[in-house]
Order: structure tokens, then sequence, then C-alpha cells
């Protein structure tokens, strides 16, 4: 092992973009963990699922850690132009600084904003959200993924807006559920068709305006009627919602939520 | 040329003319809108007009309604060429002018034409049977009483009138043809109308049956002359506009808003360290620009096409997530509202000239906050569109202005503006603490 990578107190070995410049190393590709991934309790566990796949793989990665920032997201949807660019900004001088290539993400918002609006602001890179990076290690025969805990298992896949109508990737993630074994089921509205989880454009952050509804509920009671048993996420603010929505409908025990690099890891008992 | 060819000329150049200044109107509208440069890429741009325009790729996503407007779709396009001929014939005096140099295909001409008829009128009665007994609910919204309403009546119900018309000329026509009546010449093949609408008719005496020829010949033309010149007004004006408004569409991904170049400037200014910090601003050029939307000037040209292209089928409200769980957003709105607020605006410059303002605009008086505020921005409003609209695109730049120029924001986004301005994170959490996921578990 490289005496430049950092085992973690749980053995995860994470090297951050930082440490791996000061040994002239260099990673062939950046995790970007997001705000969620970093701060969010139940989010911190995706990001500790991808990781485990990633050392379990052995792929050559770093992060950026205390020098990653927003990216502005949140603040361009809620129509906050000048900031998202300043954090742009910011990110891009970083991710420049490192002549960073490829970046992997798991979440969709930042894969969309880095994917879809640094390039013209003079952030230009490679980036995946880890449901394809993990197809494509799949693909590539560097990752096999043991079927056998979700075989017989009922799984359907809520599409994160920002992966899917946003960026039309719609397979990578299906094709990991049908990895796992397991069967894979659709709710009504799937796809380009799929409804929001009702955390995008900020509102994650703020209350719903008056309805007679909560959206994450009219989606989590979607996800119930297909009789899955585990609704697989690929968006830490999906995450959010749809546990949220299991909890007020009272399902916790008939329909777990997990995202799809926690449902890898699990099985193959990382 | 006998009197009645003069009086179809009259009729129809006033027809066109009219239409014409209305279609002027309309483009001047239009051209209000901001510039924005959609030359690019044509060999994907008319791929994606003819797959979703032309081809209704789109549309089909809901079969029912989806078939049956292919059915009206196809019955007015070929119509069209029965138009042509009627034109021509009323002009010139002539009867059946294309029959005389079609020979045979003619026949096929009019046989097809029978059956587009008999389609469209029976579609057009199941439309109004869905609007107005089934009661569908994406017709029955809040922003489709009263005038959206009566509109697409008036729609249906012409259109059926019309083919009535069409089909009652031609039974007529059949009639006065086997009586072998002067003028009448044996042309057309009558399926339709030959079986349904003859058998009403037969028994009557060959002036009586000239008189039902004339009079639904003339109904029918007058009516489309009219129906013309009714498109304007109307949420039927997207039989035009449809195509140039799927042909300059976004290609982008959906998920990809505008990078603003106004903020760029001032943005790149900040992180450049050689900029003096107490140098002069340089001279303003022109009117200083606005951030974000406030009225439909501030808008681009495509986001008023859209305007006008809309035709209130709903099917973006009908998949609005805030929609759908009873918030006020409704994206067909935002739409109607923008063509409602640029015709108030084109109008006053009609009666009041170009630099008068009434002191309205499209946000605050016709689109709210708390709209704009409960949009996910999840883009299946767009998807939805069978012609190509994009209603976020208006709802993220009203944000802009609210946000940008007025400080206008619910307090809790507000606070998580000010996280990730303090931060970088929409939580409040030290930045040092950004790895702490490493070590727990």
């Amino acid at each position: 092992m490289k005496d430049s990578i950092i085992m973690s107190n749980n053995g995860m070995k994470v090297n951050t973009m930082a440490k791996m410049m000061a040994k002239g190393e260099t990673a062939d590709v950046l995790f970007w963990v997001g705000c969620a991934g970093s701060f969010d309790d139940r989010a911190k566990k995706i990001t500790r699922a991808f990781v485990k796949i990633l050392n379990h793989v052995g792929i050559n990665f770093a992060v950026l850690g205390t020098e990653e920032s927003c990216t502005g997201d949140p603040a361009k949807r809620a129509g906050n132009e000048f900031l998202f660019q300043m954090q742009a900004m910011g990110n891009i001088q970083v991710l420049n600084g490192y002549e960073v290539k490829k970046i992997v993400t798991t979440c969709p918002h930042c894969f969309n904003t880095l994917k879809n609006e640094y390039p013209s602001l003079g952030g230009e890179y490679e980036v995946m959200h880890h449901t394809q990076f993990l197809q494509q290690l799949i693909n590539e025969g560097k990752l096999t993924v043991e079927g056998g805990v979700f075989k017989g298992k009922k799984i359907t896949f809520h599409d994160p807006c920002y992966l899917g109508r946003a960026n039309d990737v719609y397979e990578a993630p299906r094709a990991l559920v049908e990895k796992l074994d397991a069967e894979l089921v659709e709710m009504k509205r799937c796809k380009s068709k799929g409804l929001c989880c009702g955390a995008g454009g900020a509102q994650m952050f703020k209350e719903a305006e008056p309805g007679n509804k909560e959206i994450n509920v009219e989606r989590t009671e979607e996800a119930i009627e297909t009789k899955a048993d585990i609704v697989a996420v690929g968006c830490p603010f999906c995450m959010t919602m749809m546990t949220d929505g299991v909890k007020t409908k009272n399902k916790e025990e008939d329909l777990k939520v997990f995202d799809l690099s926690e449902l890898i890891a699990q099985a193959n008992d990382l | 040329m006998g009197i009645d060819n003069i009086i179809f000329i009259l009729i129809a150049v006033g027809a066109v003319l009219l239409f014409s200044k209305n279609i002027k109107t309309i483009a001047r509208n239009i051209n209000l809108g901001k510039d924005i440069d959609l030359s690019d890429n044509k060999a994907e741009r008319w791929k994606k007009m003819l797959m979703v325009a032309v081809g209704q790729s789109k549309m089909v996503k809901k079969p029912v309604s989806g078939i049956l407007h292919i059915v009206v779709y196809i019955g007015f396009v070929i119509i069209n060429i029965e138009v042509l001929e009627i034109v021509i014939d009323g002009i010139f005096g002539t009867h059946r002018f294309f029959a005389s140099f079609l020979g045979p295909f003619y026949n096929v001409l009019i046989f097809s034409f029978e059956w587009l008829a008999l389609g469209v009128l029976l579609a057009c009665v199941i439309f109004l049977i869905r609007r107005n007994v089934l009661k569908i609910n994406r017709f029955g919204l809040k922003e489709m009483l009263g005038w959206p309403k009566t509109d697409a009546n008036i729609i249906l119900i012409a259109e059926i009138l019309l083919m009535g018309a069409f089909l009652t000329m031609n039974a007529s026509d059949y009639l006065l043809q086997g009586l072998n009546a002067d003028h009448y010449i044996q042309a057309g093949a009558f399926p339709v109308s030959g079986t349904l609408v003859a058998p009403l008719i037969d028994g009557m005496s060959i002036n009586s049956l000239i008189i039902v020829e004339r009079a639904t010949w003339w109904f029918h033309i007058i009516g489309i002359f009219a129906f013309l010149n009714y498109l304007p007004y109307s949420k039927h004006f997207h039989i035009l506009l449809a195509f140039p408004n799927v042909y300059f569409s976004k290609l982008r991904p959906k998920g990809q808003f505008s990078n603003m170049e106004s903020v760029q400037k001032e943005v790149a200014m900040m992180f450049d360290p050689e900029a003096d910090p107490y140098a002069a601003p340089a001279e303003p050029v022109g009117e200083p620009e606005r951030f974000g939307v406030k009225d439909v000037t501030d808008l681009s040209w495509k986001n008023l096409m859209d305007a006008y292209s809309c035709t209130e089928c709903g099917r973006c409200t009908q998949q609005c997530p805030a929609n759908i769980t009873g918030k006020l957003l409704s994206p067909r709105k935002i739409m109607m509202d923008t063509r409602d607020r640029l015709e108030e605006v084109g109008k006053n410059i009609d009666t009041h000239g170009k630099d008068y303002t009434d002191g309205k605009s499209l946000l605050g008086d016709y689109i709210s906050e708390e709209e704009l505020w409960a949009c996910t921005t999840c883009n299946a409003c767009v998807e939805a569109c069978p012609v190509g609209i994009d209603p976020l695109s208006i709802i993220v730049d009203m944000r802009r202005s609210l946000i940008m120029e007025d400080s206008k924001a619910p307090s809790e986004l507000t606070s998580m503006l000010s996280n990730i301005e303090n931060n970088g994170a929409p939580w409040q959490f030290a930045t040092n603490d950004r790895l702490n996921w490493r070590d727990e578990n």
C-alpha cells in the first residue's frame, strides 16, 4: 500500500487530492462527494458504500475533502445565478489546479452541474454518475456482483430527475438492479415520465407551498403499489424524500430505501 | 367571369390580407423578446422537427388523444389540396378543376378526402365528448375556465361544420353527376358522402340540388377563410407555430440551464487578481440590463414563440409534481399568462406607442411568487410538451428576478443561500468537517 493513502478508522482507503499532489502522485478519478454525501447522516452511508466498492475494485481515486465546496446547484435553481457562478469559479480553480480529468459523483445534482454547466465557465471534465461508473466497471469485468442476497426480491428504481429527464440516463441504474439478480419492477410513472421526489429545484431546503399532499408521499404511494421490497435510489435528496415518505406511510418494515451503491456493497458483503 | 367569381376573389383577398396583418402583429410581438442565437445544429433541429412536429412522436405517448389528433392533423394537411382546387374553381368559375388533368388519380384523391373528412368529423365529436361530457381532468383545471374552454369548443364545432359541409357538397355533386346536370362533370369517388349523406337529399330536383351544392360550397370555403382569421386569436394557432417551435426548441441536456453572461463578467472580475477594486466603473452602455425576467419583454423571443405555440392541452400540468399535489403552479398557466400579457403589451404599443408602460408586469400581475417557488425544476413539463415548449426556463428566469433584483425568497431559501456563501454547503456545517464521513460508521 502506498504510504500516502490514508486508512480511515473503519478500514477505508481514502486519499485527498492535496495529499496525493504533495507526494507527486495523481488520481485516475476524482470522487466528488457533494454536500449531502459529506454532511447528511444517511447520505454519508452512501458515500462510504461507494468508497468500499472503489476500494474493493482497487480504483486509484481521491476526494477534494475540505477543498470541496457546493457546486452551486441549489443556488442556481433558486435563481441566485451570481452565487452559483461564484461557487463554480471557485471549484473550477481547484479542479483545474489539480488537473482533474475525470469526475465521478453519487449526486445527480452535482453530476448535472459539473457536466453541463461548468464547461462554458472553463471547467471541462469527463463527469459520470456513480451508477454509470459502476456499470462500466461491471462491463469491463473489474467488478462482479454476487446476486445471492437479493435473489427473489423485488426492487423498483426511482429515477432522479437530474439523472433521468435532465440527462437521459435511464439504463445504467436499471442494469445494476438486474445484476443484483433481483426482479426489477417499474412504478407507473418511470423513466422519462418519472415523478420527482419533490426535492429538486432547491425544494429540499424549504417547506412545500400549500397544497393537498406532499410530493414525496405521492411518489412513495406509487412505490408501495409495486409491492417491491426495496426502492432503489441514485440521489441523496431522493433518499431523504423517499425515506420520509415511507415513514409517513408507516411502511418501514415492508419497503426499504437504499442507494444502488449500498445494494451492490451489500451484495458483495463489503 | 361571373359576379360570383368576383365576390369570391374579394372575399379571398380580404381574408388573406386580414390574416397577414394579424400574423405581422404576432411576429412583432414575438420580436419584442430578447435576441438569442438558435441558428446552430441545423441538421439536428430538422430531425427533431420531423420527429416531434411532423411525426407527432410525443402526441402518441397518450394513445387515445394522440391517434385521434393524428387523424385530424393528416385530415387537415391533405384536405388542403382540395381547398386549393376550391380556390381555383372559385376564381375561374371552373368545376373540379383538378379532375381535368389528374384523370383516375383524381378519384383516388377524392376517395381519400372523403374518408379523412369522416375521420376528422368523428375525432372532433369524440374530442367534444371528452371535454364536455367525460370532463377529462386536464381540460377542467382553473386556468381553463371561461374563454379557453369556449375557444376549444369553437374550434371543434367549426371543424365539424366544415367537414359536414364538405361531405354534403360532395353528396349533392354526386347526385347531380348521376342526373347528368350541366357543368357537373363526372369526376371523383364518393364512398362516404354517397352512402351517408346522399340518401338524405336524394329525390330533390336538379335545381334544389344545385342550391344545396352551391350553398355548402360557399359555406365550406367562407368557413375556411373565417377559421384562418380566427387562428391568430386562438390557441389553435399551434397548427402553424408547432413546426418552427419544435425546430428552435432546446437541444442541450434538459438539466443544463443557461449561464447568465451578464453575471459572468462580474464574477470573472472578482476572480481576477489584476482587477483594481478602486477603479471607476466602466461607462454603462445603454440601459442597464435587468437580472432575470420581470415582464414579457425580458423573455427571449423563443419563450414568446412558446407562448403562441401553446394549445393548452395540459399535458405539462398533468405531469407537474407540484400541480398533482394541489399546489398553485401549473406550467400551462405560465404559458397562457405569458401569451395574455404579451397580447396586452402588444395592444398597448398599438394604441399608445412604443414607449408606453402600463405599470403592470408578467411577474406579480399574472404569475405569483407562490407559483414560482412551487417548482421542483424536474423538467416533466418540458418532456411532456408535444410542441417543444419550455415553461421551466420562464420559471427559473423569474426566480432570478425575484432573488437578484428584489431579494425576495422564502426565508429558508435565504438561509440556504447564505450557508453556501459562508461555508460552501447549503446546510450550516463547517468546511473542515467535510471529510468526517471517512472515520464514521
